[in-house]
């Protein structure tokens, strides 16, 4: 038994090797599997682990998915070292060589025009936080009221100082968004993440991704370097340079395009 | 072909990238194939996954000290109870208060 066939990535050949140390799922090296113009990055992977029953339990261990995960975004990530992959989602498996190349074939042109499109480019993620401005709040409320009227104004100004905190976070989101998109060659704006799930401080006001073409990406990163001090109480995280992860839904991004 | 022009150095990926960036990428984009092993992440993604990192990292955010959202009326309903609760008691308070000051008139008031 030779087990079944993970496909991280489709790509186009490349001259470069792949890092030499590079293991993917299941210890196994991934392989370059080719067929007419395309290439399928594989790796073989063992059917207790990759067979529908167990792949669909294994989903349901964080554990496991965390590592599976990581494996997948390195190699994906060694690959756009030295060229320009369409990722594929997690858990895209086949039983055999066959099975890939039939699906490479039926797939050929819809990889060809994503690849063109994104050919060349990587994705930058920017993530914008309000920082919780609880701190500075707290110091205005005194432990006693001395009356109801005082009550309700601070109650009043509490309500605003919070609105008015959220609206400047929120220009300040459009602000960068708008920069950056208009340096970039396409963007897509994500869910804001979760605190509990990015342990990250601060509410997520923007979650974006930007397509930029590798010899402009020097001058996105500084771009985004200099707005990091811009407004105090908003704090900018780069992360990079992806596979073009976000890009890769073709039909969707036509029919935005008039 | 030609290769890739230099890229800056990575920002964030490996230790800095945080699981939720890994995660969003690798399950909630890239191209969707159907492969010989019928998966539909869709049927765990969503719920099951979002839910279980959720629970799973709370404790973890709690040691970090990350709990703000305990003390946040609009995300917790315990703050929310706790916050109408010390109202109910400022506004009890105040309230005796007054019916000290003024006991005839809250006597006369109450019958």
């Amino acid at each position: 038994m030779t087990g079944l066939r993970y496909v991280y990535a489709v790509c186009r050949p490349f001259g470069a090797a792949l890092q030499s140390q590079l293991t993917g799922l299941g210890g196994d090296p991934p392989r370059l599997l080719t067929h007419h113009g395309l290439i399928a990055v594989v790796s073989h992977v063992p059917e207790r682990d990759f067979a529908e029953a167990p792949l669909r339990a294994h989903l349901e261990d964080l554990e496991w998915l965390t590592a599976t995960a990581r494996t997948h975004q390195l190699v994906i990530d060694a690959l756009t070292a030295v060229t320009t992959p369409l990722p594929l989602r997690l858990g895209t498996v086949f039983r055999d060589d066959s099975g890939v190349r039939t699906m490479m074939e039926a797939r050929e042109d819809d990889f060809h025009r994503i690849l063109d499109r994104v050919q060349g480019r990587v994705e930058w993620g920017v993530k914008v936080y309000a920082e919780s401005e609880k701190h500075e709040q707290e110091p205005a409320r005194p432990a006693q009221p001395a009356s109801g009227r005082d009550y309700l104004r601070l109650r009043r100004q509490q309500t605003r100082a919070t609105e008015d905190s959220w609206q400047k976070a929120e220009s300040f989101a459009t602000r960068i968004h708008d920069m950056l998109s208009a340096h970039a060659e396409d963007s897509r704006l994500h869910a804001p993440q979760n605190a509990t799930l990015s342990g990250a401080p601060g509410r997520n006001v923007l979650n974006a991704a930007y397509l930029v073409p590798r010899t402009a990406s020097e001058e996105f990163v500084e771009l985004v370097d200099r707005m990091k001090d811009d407004t105090p109480g908003m704090r900018v995280e780069l992360t990079g340079p992806w596979a073009a992860y976000s890009f890769t839904q073709l039909s969707d991004s036509e029919e935005e395009r008039p | 072909m030609s290769m890739p022009s230099r890229l800056p150095d990575p920002y964030g990926q490996g230790s800095g990238a945080n699981l939720a960036d890994i995660l969003e990428r690798v399950l909630d984009k890239g191209i969707v194939i159907a492969g010989d092993i019928r998966i539909n992440l869709l049927d765990i993604e969503l719920l099951t996954i979002k839910l279980r990192l959720i629970v799973a990292s709370v404790d973890k955010a709690k040691e970090m000290g990350i709990d703000w959202w305990e003390d946040d009326p609009a995300l917790s309903t315990k703050a929310r109870r706790d916050e109408l609760s010390r109202e109910n008691a400022e506004l009890r308070e105040r309230l005796a208060r007054l019916e000290e000051l003024e006991p005839r008139r809250a006597q006369e008031e109450g019958s």
